[in-house]
C-alpha cells in the first residue's frame, strides 16, 4: 500500500533580522573575527522548511573582578587568570574556543567594588588588544550605575561594533543614544513578557535606533526554576516573528551561566546533596542542559561560564545543524 | 483522512434540532464535535450508521497508548498542540534506559536504573522503564535478561529484539507487565504483530522514511493492532528532531491516521553531556519514548528536569506548597522573609536566599499561584493575611528578634502588618537579586 505523505511545510513571511558583531580594522575597529547572528527563516533547526544561515553562537563569560563565590568546581578554570580580564579572555578563546566574550562589569556593582567609569572602561582596553573576537559588555543591572559608567565604556569600545546591555523598559534613554553615538548593538532586556520585549524594542526605535541592531534578552531560568516560562515566551516572540512581527524580529540572547551557577543544583557539592550525584559533571551539565532547551526555542547567542558546557553545547549545535551546516 | 468539518458532521445527526446534547441546534453542536469539544456520544439520538462513519474522524489525533501495568505503567502519545503555550503537553516524555543481554554487570545495572528516582519541586520524577536490548543472535541470553530485569526491577519493561522466538519466550515470561515491543519492520512484522496481538502489548513499528512507517503501519493496523508507537531511524539529531516534527504536524495538523501514534527516539551516544542534549532536544520537541544508555543520577537529573519543567501546564499558575521553609539551618536569630507561593517567586527568593549564605526562614503567604504584585492586586497579598499566615506558622514566636522582612513592591503593608501583629516589618528589596545584598549588609538580628 503506497502512501503519499502530505506536506507540512509551512510559510512563513519574515526572517530574523541578521545582527554582525565585531567590527575589523577595514570597518574602522580592531577585531580579527566578526560575528553574525540571526537570519533564520523557520523555527530553529527546523531544516526542512527553513534555513538558519547563522547558527547560534557562544559567547564566555568574563569580569573585572576576580569572582567571590564561583563554587571550585567552575573556578578551578579560571582562578589563574581572573585577576586579569585580559588573560581570562584571552584562555576562554585560545583554549575553550569561545566565539565571542561577553564582559560583565561585575566589579563596577555598588553592592561589590563599585568601580567607576574608567576602571570598566579599561577593562574593554584590556578586552580589546587581547582577543581579537566581538566583544558583548554587560553592566551590573543597577540603573544608576550603568547610567555612569556605560558612556566611557561606550567610548571606550568606540568603532569596535560591541553589544552592550541592557537597556529596560525604565532605563533605556542613555545607552541608546551611546549606542547610536559610538556605533554600538544594543540588548533589549524584558522580564520574561512578550509584550514587554516588544515595548522595549518600540522605545528604542522611537530614539532613532535601528531595530535591525537590537538583540533580545527575554531573561533567561536556570533549568528548574522557571525555564518553562522563558522557554515558551521565547517560542511565542519567534512564532510572532517569522509570521511578520517587525518589533520581535530580533535575536535573542540567553545570559545562562549567571543563572545556573546560582541554584543548588550547579553549586551543591555530592556532600551536601548525594543523592544528586557528583558535582564536577552535575555543574556544567545543568549549566548545558539549560542551553540545550533555549536552543530549540530560539537562542542566538548562549552565554555560558563552564569549559565543560561550552564544549558540549557546541557539539549540541552541530548536530542540531546536521546537513544544514555548511 | 482530512479532519470533518462541522457541517460534514451535521449531515449525519437527527436534524431535530431537539436540545438533548445540551446545545441549541444540531448544527451548534456540530460545530462543537468539529471542534473536538465534545464528543459524538453526547447526542442520543445519533444512529449506528453515523457513527461507525464518523468514529474514524472522531478518534483523537494521536492515540494514547500504555506502557506497563500496575503503578509503573505510564501513558505516551494523546498529544494536541504543537506549542506548549498553545494548552499543554499531556504525556510526558517517558525514557527508558538500555540494558544489553551480553552485560556482564546486567543485574547491577538494572538496580542502578531502577533507583533513578528524584524527589524535585515536591514531585516524584523518575526513569520509566528497563529497555533490555538483544544483541547476540543468542535468543536465550535475551530471554535470561528479560526475566532477570522483570524480577529485579519494579519498572515498565521494553523488549528490543528481532527474533520473535525471544520475544514469545520473554512475553511468556512478562506479559503480565504489558511491555512494549519493540521493534516491528518490514521483515518481521507478522510475526511480532502475532505476538502483540496474543500477548496484548504495545508493539513499536520501525522504518528508515515516514513514507516506509505509515505503510507498515497500515499493515500492522490491517492485522488489528491499535496500540502502537512509531520508531523513525534518525542517525543525527538534525534528523530526528526533523521527523519528530514532521510526525507531529501529520497527526495534529493533518489528521493523517496512519502516523497519528506517539514517538519513540532511540538515542545512541556515548559521551553523556552529548547523550542529554539529545534527549532533552527530543523531550521539548515531540517524543513520547527515549532510550538511552545513562546511568549517573547527575546525568538523569537534568533530562527529568527538563522534562518536569516542559510537560508542566503553562495555564495553571505554578504554584508551591505554602508553607515555612528553611534555607541553611536558621536559628532564633536568622531572618524571616515573607513571599508568595507561585513557584518562580519562590524559587527566585529561596536561590538567592541561597545565594546570601545567610541562614533564613521563608513564610510563604498561599496566593493562590500569584507573584507579588499579581496577588496584591488581587487581594490575596493583605496585611490580614500575612499576619494570619505567619500566626500559623508560629515563627515570629520562635525568633528573638521579633523582625519580619517584607518583599519591596508591597512596602505598603509596613504599618498595617506592624499593627495587627505586633512585629516589626523591614521592607526588603524590590527584587530577589537584591537579597543577597540585603541580607548581607542591611539586615541585623
Amino acid at each position: 500500500m503506497p502512501v503519499t505523505i502530505p506536506d507540512v511545510k509551512k510559510t512563513w513571511t519574515n526572517t530574523i533580522n541578521r545582527v554582525t558583531l565585531g567590527a575589523t580594522k577595514e570597518e574602522g575597529g580592531t577585531r580579527t573575527k566578526r560575528v553574525t547572528v540571526g537570519g533564520a527563516t523557520s523555527l530553529p533547526f527546523h531544516h526542512f522548511e527553513g534555513a538558519m544561515p547563522h547558527p547560534s553562537v557562544i559567547a564566555m563569560e568574563v569580569w573585572n573582578v576576580a569572582p567571590q563565590d564561583w563554587p571550585a568546581v567552575l573556578a578551578e578554570h579560571f582562578r589563574d587568570v581572573w585577576h586579569d580580564p585580559g588573560l581570562w579572555a584571552k584562555k576562554c578563546v585560545e583554549q575553550y574556543g569561545a566565539d565571542l566574550i561577553c564582559l560583565r562589569l561585575a566589579g563596577c556593582d555598588p553592592v561589590g567594588q563599585n568601580r567607576g567609569p574608567q576602571e570598566a572602561a579599561q577593562a574593554v582596553k584590556r578586552l580589546l588588544e587581547s582577543v581579537g573576537v566581538p566583544l558583548i559588555v554587560w553592566g551590573t543591572g543597577n540603573d544608576d550605575k550603568d547610567n555612569e559608567i556605560f558612556p566611557a565604556v561606550a567610548e571606550a569600545a568606540s568603532g569596535e561594533n560591541c553589544l552592550l546591555g541592557t537597556i529596560t523598559e525604565d532605563n533605556y534613554k542613555t545607552l541608546v543614544a551611546l549606542c547610536t553615538a559610538y556605533k554600538h548593538k544594543l540588548i533589549a532586556e524584558s522580564p520574561c513578557d512578550v509584550n514587554i520585549a516588544k515595548q522595549v524594542n518600540i522605545l528604542a526605535t522611537d530614539m532613532g535606533f535601528k531595530p535591525e541592531d537590537i538583540v533580545m534578552y527575554p531573561t533567561s531560568a536556570a533549568l528548574g526554576y522557571g525555564l518553562e516560562y522563558v522557554y515558551s515566551v521565547m517560542e511565542r516572540a519567534r512564532l510572532a516573528a517569522l509570521r511578520g512581527d517587525k518589533m520581535l524580529s530580533q535575536p535573542m540572547i540567553c545570559d545562562i551561566g549567571i543563572e545556573v551557577w546560582g541554584v543548588k543544583e550547579a553549586r551543591a557539592s555530592e556532600q551536601e546533596l548525594p543523592e544528586w550525584g557528583e558535582q564536577t559533571e552535575r555543574g556544567p551539565l545543568w549549566e548545558a542542559t539549560t542551553a540545550y532547551v533555549y536552543l530549540l526555542t530560539g537562542a542566538d547567542i548562549l552565554v555560558l561560564r563552564h569549559p565543560q558546557a561550552v564544549a558540549s553545547v557546541r557539539e549540541a549545535i552541530k548536530q542540531l545543524m546536521g546537513d544544514g551546516l555548511k | 483522512m482530512a479532519k470533518l468539518t462541522g457541517i460534514e458532521i451535521y449531515k449525519h445527526l437527527p436534524k431535530t434540532n431537539c436540545g438533548d446534547c445540551n446545545f441549541p441546534t444540531c448544527m451548534a453542536f456540530a460545530m462543537q464535535v468539529a471542534a473536538k469539544k465534545v464528543g459524538l456520544e453526547q447526542c442520543p439520538h445519533v444512529s449506528a450508521e453515523a457513527k461507525a462513519a464518523l468514529s474514524e474522524a472522531q478518534a483523537p489525533p494521536m492515540r494514547t497508548v500504555t506502557v506497563g501495568a500496575g503503578e509503573r505503567a505510564f501513558k505516551v502519545g494523546g498529544e494536541t498542540v504543537l506549542f506548549r503555550h498553545d494548552e499543554k503537553f499531556h504525556h510526558p516524555t517517558a525514557v527508558a534506559i538500555r540494558v544489553k543481554d551480553n552485560s556482564a554487570d546486567a543485574e547491577q545495572r538494572i538496580e542502578k536504573i531502577s533507583q533513578l528516582q528524584f524527589v524535585r519541586v515536591g514531585q516524584k520524577i523518575g526513569v520509566n522503564a528497563v529497555a533490555v536490548e538483544q544483541t547476540t543472535s543468542n535468543g536465550n541470553k535475551f530471554v535470561t535478561a528479560v526475566k532477570l530485569a522483570a524480577e529485579k526491577s519494579p519498572l515498565a519493561l521494553v523488549l528490543i529484539s528481532q527474533d520473535s522466538q525471544a520475544l514469545k519466550a520473554s512475553l511468556e515470561i512478562c506479559a503480565d507487565r504489558r511491555p512494549l515491543i519493540c521493534a516491528a519492520t518490514k521483515e518481521n512484522f507478522k510475526d511480532l504483530a502475532a505476538l502483540a496481538k496474543e500477548f496484548k502489548c504495545p508493539l513499536a513499528v520501525r522504518a528508515a522514511t515516514l513514507e516506509e512507517l505509515a505503510e507498515l503501519v497500515q499493515e500492522i493496523k490491517a492485522l488489528g493492532l491499535e496500540d502502537l508507537l512509531l520508531q523513525p531511524e534518525a542517525t543525527l539529531t538534525a534528523d530526528g528532531l526533523t521527523k519528530l516534527t514532521q510526525l507531529r504536524r501529520l497527526a495534529l495538523e493533518k489528521n493523517f491516521r496512519a502516523l497519528g501514534y506517539p514517538v519513540m527516539m532511540a538515542v545512541h551516544e556515548e559521551n553523556p553531556f552529548i547523550e542529554t542534549a539529545q534527549a532533552s532536544a527530543f523531550v521539548c520537541k515531540y517524543a513520547g519514548l527515549i532510550v538511552m544508555d545513562g546511568t549517573e543520577r547527575w546525568q538523569l537529573l537534568p533530562i527529568l528536569t527538563t522534562r518536569q519543567n516542559i510537560f508542566t501546564d503553562p495555564q495553571v499558575p505554578n504554584a508551591v506548597e505554602a508553607k515555612l521553609y528553611k534555607v541553611g539551618e536558621p536559628n532564633s536569630q536568622s531572618p524571616v522573609l515573607v513571599t508568595t507561593n507561585f513557584a518562580l517567586t519562590y524559587f527566585t527568593v529561596e536561590g538567592e536566599v541561597e545565594n546570601s549564605r545567610v541562614p533564613a526562614y521563608i513564610g510563604v503567604v498561599d496566593t493562590g499561584g500569584l507573584g507579588v504584585l499579581n496577588a496584591y492586586a488581587d487581594d490575596k497579598l493583605t496585611a490580614e493575611v500575612i499576619v494570619k499566615t505567619m500566626k500559623n506558622y508560629g515563627i515570629m514566636d520562635q525568633v528573638a528578634h521579633k523582625r519580619l522582612v517584607i518583599p519591596g513592591l508591597v512596602a505598603v503593608l509596613k504599618g498595617e502588618i506592624e499593627d495587627t501583629g505586633g512585629w516589626e516589618v523591614l521592607v526588603g528589596p524590590e527584587e530577589a537579586a537584591g537579597l543577597p545584598a540585603y541580607l548581607k549588609n542591611e539586615w541585623k538580628a
